[in-house]
Order: C-alpha cells, then sequence, then structure tokens
C-alpha cells in the first residue's frame, strides 16, 4: 500500500524535496555515535559544537552573510514569526506592517492575528498584484508610512514561483528608516541570493525546502537589527533562539547548502529546461490552459498551469494513478470551500482558478519523467472535460 | 489527502452514466462554476412514471463525481416517487461513506434530483423562493433548515460541512447561529451564542470595566503603593494609566497583560485589549 520514493515522480518540491544523499551521510553520525550536547564542556558536546559552527558558515556563505547573523530555527513559520514580531517589540511605538496579499501562511495568519497575539492595534496595509502576480513599486513606496515598524515580503511566490524584486524595495525600505524582512524560503537555493550587498535585515529560509529535513530553519539577522527573541530560554545561538539545537539537522543543511551552491547552475540551466518543456508542452497540447504567473520573472522550477472548467483534486488524484505528485490551487484539495487566496488576488477567473496544477521541479528529475508527464496529462484532462457540464470543445 | 473509501475512489476513476441525455423528461442543473462545484442531471422517465435512464455531467472534485455517479446508478429503474425519497445521506451510504467536509457533494447529488424530478412534474422548488444568506455560495436559508433538520446538524461547521454556507468570506457565521438556535439545532452550541451575542452598548462597558477595576483590581495594585486609571475606552481597547509605584516599576507592563487585561477578559468581554495610554 505504500507508495516508495523509486516508484515517483515527484514534482511538487515546493511543499517539500528529497532529502539528498549526502546530506544524510553527514547527518548519520550526530544521530548516533555523536550525540553530545553542543553546550557541554567536555570535548564529547564541545566537537558536536564545533559542527554546528560548520554549518552555520556554510548556510552564511550561500546567502552571502555572516555566520553570526546566521540563527538556527525550527522551520521557516517560526523564522517568519520572530522577525516580524522582533521588529514591533524592538519599536513599539510603530504599529503599521506592509506586505503583500500573495504571502504564504506563515506570514498571512501572522498578520491576521496581530493584534491578539501583541495585545496592540496595528494597520496591516497589503499589497496588490497584477494578472501576473507581480508587486507594484509605486503602490509600494506610497505604502510605507512614518510609523511602519517592518515590511515583510516573500521573495518568490510558492504557488506561482513569481520573483518580487526584494533589492529595489528593501533598499527603499532602508532609506525611510523601516526593518525589511523577506520569506525567502522558495527563493533559497533556487537562486542566487547576496545578502552582503542588499538592504535586508532579516530573512527565513526552511531546510526541507532544500534537500535536508524537516524540522529545521533559518532567521537571518543583519548584524547591528535590533532583535528581541522568540524563543526565550537558554543561551543557545547566542541567546537569539532558547531550545537546545536540532543537531543533526543543522549539520544536515550545512550541507544541503553547500550543495545548492554547487548545483546553482544546474538548477538554473538543467531544471530550468526541463521545467520549459514540460510548461510549453502543456500549454500546446491542452486547449484552454495557461500559465498562471509572470513568465519570465519566476523560479526555474515552478510552473503553475490552470486547465479551465475540470477542478483540480479530480486532476491530482488522476495523476496520483500514476505516481506522479504535484499540488493544486483548488478549493477542494485544501479543506477550505474557496481557491488559492494567491490565484484569486490575482485575479485569475474561477473557470481556471479551480483546476490549476502547481508542477515543481528539482535537479532530481529527469527528462524521461517530463515526458512521462506530458504524455499522460492531456488524456486526463479531456476525460474531465468530457464529463464537464461546462465544456464545449 | 482526503480518505476516500474503495467505493469513491471506484466511481471517480470508472463514473456510470457520464454524459446527457436528449430531450430528457426532467433536467436538474445546480452549483456554479464559482462555487467550484456544478452538476447536471437529466433523466428519461417511461410512461410508468419509471425511470428508464439517468446521465449526468460533473464539475468538481473526486467525490462530487462519485456522487453524481452513484446518484444515476441509484435512481435507474426505480418509480420517480420512490426516487423522489432519496436522501443525500443514501448517495454517501451508497459509497461507504464521504469525509464530513465532503458531505456537500452528496447535497448537490440530492439537489439536483429534485430539480429533475420537479422538472418532470411542472413544478417550482421552493428552495428559488428562500433568502440568500451565503453570498459566497448562494445558499439560502430553507436550505439551510432543511439540511439541519434532516442531518441533524449540531453546529455552524456542520452547516458548512453540508451546504458550504459559511465556507467564503464567513461574514454570515453569525446568521448562521441564528438560524442553528432557531431550527432548535443549538442544543450544544448556546453557550458560544450567549457569550458572544452579548452586546453591551459602549456606556455599559465602561461602566463594567469600571466596576472590575474599583473591586478586583485597584485594591491589589494599591497593596503595592499603585494605582490605575481609565483613560478611554474604544471598541475593544481599554486604554489605562497606571500611577504611583506601578509607574517605576519594570513588570507594570506585566501586570497590564497578564492581571488587569486577563481579569477584564474573564469578568467583562473576553475581546478586550488592554493598552498603556502612555506608551
Amino acid at each position: 500500500m505504500n507508495t516508495k520514493a523509486d516508484q515517483v515522480i515527484y514534482m511538487d518540491n515546493n511543499a517539500t524535496t528529497r532529502i539528498a544523499p549526502e546530506v544524510i551521510d553527514a547527518m548519520m553520525p550526530y544521530l548516533t555515535e555523536y550525540y553530545g550536547n553542543p553546550s557541554s564542556m567536555h570535548n564529547f558536546g564541545g566537537q558536536v559544537g564545533r559542527e554546528v559552527a560548520k554549518a552555520r558558515e556554510k548556510v552564511a556563505n550561500l546567502l552571502g552573510a555572516e555566520p553570526e547573523e546566521i540563527t538556527f530555527t525550527s522551520c521557516g513559520t517560526e523564522s517568519d514569526s520572530t522577525a516580524v514580531l522582533s521588529a514591533l517589540q524592538a519599536f513599539p511605538k510603530k504599529r503599521h506592517i506592509v506586505t503583500t496579499r500573495v504571502e504564504h501562511p506563515a506570514i498571512k495568519t501572522l498578520c491576521d492575528n496581530l493584534d491578539k497575539l501583541t495585545g496592540h492595534r496595528h494597520r496591516v496595509t497589503r499589497l496588490k498584484v497584477a494578472s501576473d502576480g507581480t508587486l507594484d513599486l509605486d503602490e509600494y513606496q506610497a505604502a510605507l508610512e512614518d510609523d511602519t515598524a517592518i515590511v515583510s515580503i516573500m521573495w518568490a511566490n510558492n504557488e506561482t514561483g513569481v520573483i518580487f524584486p526584494i533589492e529595489e524595495m528593501a533598499a527603499i525600505a532602508k532609506k525611510r528608516g523601516i526593518l525589511f524582512h523577506t520569506d525567502a524560503v522558495q527563493a533559497v537555493g533556487k537562486i542566487p541570493i547576496n545578502l552582503n550587498n542588499l538592504d535586508v535585515d532579516f530573512l527565513s529560509l526552511s531546510g526541507h525546502k532544500l534537500h535536508s529535513p524537516k524540522g529545521v530553519g533559518v532567521l537571518y539577522v543583519r548584524r547591528g537589527t535590533a532583535f528581541v527573541p522568540f524563543l526565550a530560554g537558554g543561551h543557545q545561538e547566542r541567546g537569539r533562539r532558547g531550545g537546545t539545537e536540532n543537531v543533526a539537522s543543522i549539520i544536515g543543511l550545512g550541507k544541503a547548502c553547500e550543495l545548492a551552491a554547487e548545483k546553482m547552475k544546474e538548477e538554473n540551466s538543467k531544471v530550468r529546461a526541463l521545467r520549459d518543456k514540460l510548461e510549453n508542452g502543456l500549454l500546446s497540447t491542452v486547449p484552454s490552459s495557461m500559465l498562471n504567473g509572470h513568465k519570465t520573472d519566476r523560479l526555474p522550477n515552478t510552473a503553475n498551469i490552470s486547465f479551465e472548467f475540470v477542478e483540480g483534486e479530480a486532476i491530482l488524484l488522476h495523476l496520483n494513478r500514476y505516481n506522479i505528485c504535484a499540488s493544486s490551487g483548488s478549493a477542494c484539495t485544501s479543506g477550505s470551500l474557496e481557491p488559492s487566496h494567491v490565484l484569486r488576488a490575482m485575479g485569475v477567473p474561477f473557470t481556471a482558478a479551480h483546476g490549476s496544477i502547481r508542477f515543481s521541479l528539482s535537479v532530481y528529475n529527469t527528462e524521461d519523467e517530463v515526458d512521462f508527464v506530458l504524455e499522460k496529462i492531456p488524456s486526463i484532462i479531456a476525460s474531465l472535460r468530457e464529463m464537464s457540464p461546462f465544456w464545449n470543445g | 489527502m482526503w480518505e476516500y473509501t474503495e467505493l469513491v475512489q471506484e466511481h471517480f476513476l470508472n463514473p456510470r452514466n457520464v454524459g446527457e441525455i436528449e430531450n430528457p423528461s426532467g433536467m436538474g442543473d445546480v452549483g456554479s462554476l464559482a462555487c467550484g462545484d456544478a452538476l447536471k442531471l437529466t433523466l428519461k422517465v417511461d410512461e410508468n412514471e419509471r425511470i428508464v435512464d439517468a446521465k449526468f455531467k460533473t464539475f468538481g472534485c473526486a467525490s462530487a463525481i462519485a456522487s453524481s455517479s452513484a446518484l444515476t446508478e441509484m435512481v435507474k429503474g426505480l418509480h420517480i416517487d420512490e426516487a423522489a425519497k432519496i436522501t443525500n445521506q443514501d448517495i454517501a451510504d451508497f459509497l461507504g461513506g464521504l469525509p464530513k467536509e465532503k458531505m456537500h457533494c452528496s447535497v448537490m447529488g440530492r439537489e439536483a434530483l429534485e430539480a429533475a424530478i420537479a422538472d418532470y412534474r411542472g413544478t417550482v422548488l421552493p428552495m428559488a423562493e428562500g433568502e440568500i444568506v451565503c453570498e459566497c455560495f448562494g445558499v439560502t436559508d430553507l436550505e439551510i433548515i432543511r439540511a439541519i433538520k434532516e442531518s441533524n446538524l449540531r453546529s455552524v461547521e456542520e452547516i458548512t460541512n453540508f451546504t458550504k454556507a459559511g465556507g467564503g468570506c464567513g461574514k454570515c457565521e453569525e446568521k448562521l447561529r441564528d438560524i442553528l438556535k432557531a431550527t432548535g439545532g443549538d442544543a450544544f452550541e448556546i453557550k458560544a451564542i450567549e457569550k458572544k451575542s452579548e452586546k453591551m452598548t459602549t456606556l455599559q462597558k465602561i461602566k463594567k470595566i469600571e466596576e472590575v477595576l474599583e473591586r478586583e483590581i485597584k485594591p491589589g495594585l494599591r497593596k503595592d503603593g499603585g494605582d490605575i486609571e481609565l483613560i478611554d475606552v474604544d471598541g475593544d481597547f481599554v486604554k489605562v494609566s497606571l500611577r504611583g509605584a506601578c509607574t517605576s516599576c519594570s513588570k507594570s507592563e506585566t501586570t497590564l497583560k497578564q492581571y488587569v487585561e486577563k481579569k477584564l477578559r474573564e469578568l467583562v468581554l473576553d475581546t478586550l485589549i488592554v493598552e498603556d495610554a502612555n506608551s
């Protein structure tokens, strides 16, 4: 009954990724023999602490940051909450936040609940997006106010892969003396990032989106930025995040960052070529299909395609029969009754929003897999359309 | 991932009776693209009022397609009066059950069947006359009341699972509670309603807050040489100012939140937020 990894065609890498074999190898000793606590005085623990330090350097290298700017957390969501709540506590008189309508729930739900969480009243400006999912810089600039505490804008959207101009937006915020946070969970490892040259104050990343395990994340905090911890406790992470370190996963994440730096070229050549082949193939062979999101300002691995007049969950379950893994912005898959907030913010019509499928690739995908998906999808869509009361093909 | 029964999966992957009968004796067309599911049911009824053929076209998820397929199988061969007795639960049972969040798929099946039978008989369905409660999904009060009674619904969440009402923007939640209460399906919900519908005027609120400050909070603070004054009440926001020893106390923020706010929420209104008027 269980579906094994070698049986599936995995095109859902924006949801989670396969742990790289090299990452597993790097982690194993710290799940078996070297179980010491990195904070301990004895060498048995201390040697583990040195490995955590090396992992920190590797993460910093991938981001173009300093090791001391890297704080390990439990996940992207924790990093997001830490950054935003830290800014609000550091500047308690500033009660305004700027974000977008297409953020991941980690930021969206946080902003919905700020008053309850902080006990103070806040104003949240949620920037609109155009039909191709892009932001308007003029609207952004006009949204900034004197009491804006922090801007939180994702680097790349998880559903469409659309990349936002973080460099420019961070610079604009800096000029106004406003902190800038970016949820870069989908961007890290897929596109080059060099924080050295940027005005980003906080950046969140998640280990399991770049071939390391679930349960480890990072918050980058620019040196000199006022910071209030989210988890109070011991002196771990230089007092920035209490709690004994998730040692093996941190070491795994270090290895994954090293690999990501090595494979960045492959991601942007091989993976992009596979994605383009899949995307162009689907758009040309399936009538009434369309791309969601900007054609070029986009992650190299993501293709979000709508098949009009059919419903996403039905498509996914047909794909599941062939062990093809993807995801959908349809209402029926999410447990809510409305389709994806991202597609609705883009104004994607209902005829298309319910039938959107996101394919997200990785370096582990092959051309044979893309060919197989291209072979199966047209007939799946045709059979569902045949029973759709709205299809007059 | 939804836990669908083998039967649901089987009917989804191999749906029976897909299509549209030409010149049908009765047709039911329910749902819409915007709502995410829709079903067009066509029936052929013979001179003895027996359903000799049924076909469907469905836009929707796996359980919507499986429910439609099941429905057509169930009605074929039935006398029209027998078919009229089929409930949404019968459709769900035929498939070995549906996930609770997907019960509305079976409701859609029954609605299409009723519409098709009404079309055949030339009658008008009472549903069309109800008043829209949920604007996102166009659900009327009559539909909601019927679902509450038929399926013995006990909460707003269950109403949403069966009718989709309240599953969009959520603005009709209060109305749904009222309907639930009026229909008598609120036996388990009544407590929540009382707390929520406790609508005080601003004056009543201020009075009550002052009372609690006087009686419950000030005596404790005064023991430590401190005091508190109510400055303003704006909606849920209660602005206060700490006096005496409290002003220089490093714990004053904690006092406001952990003590004053907690007490006010407990004794006045659980949505209140206490703020220091000086910060």
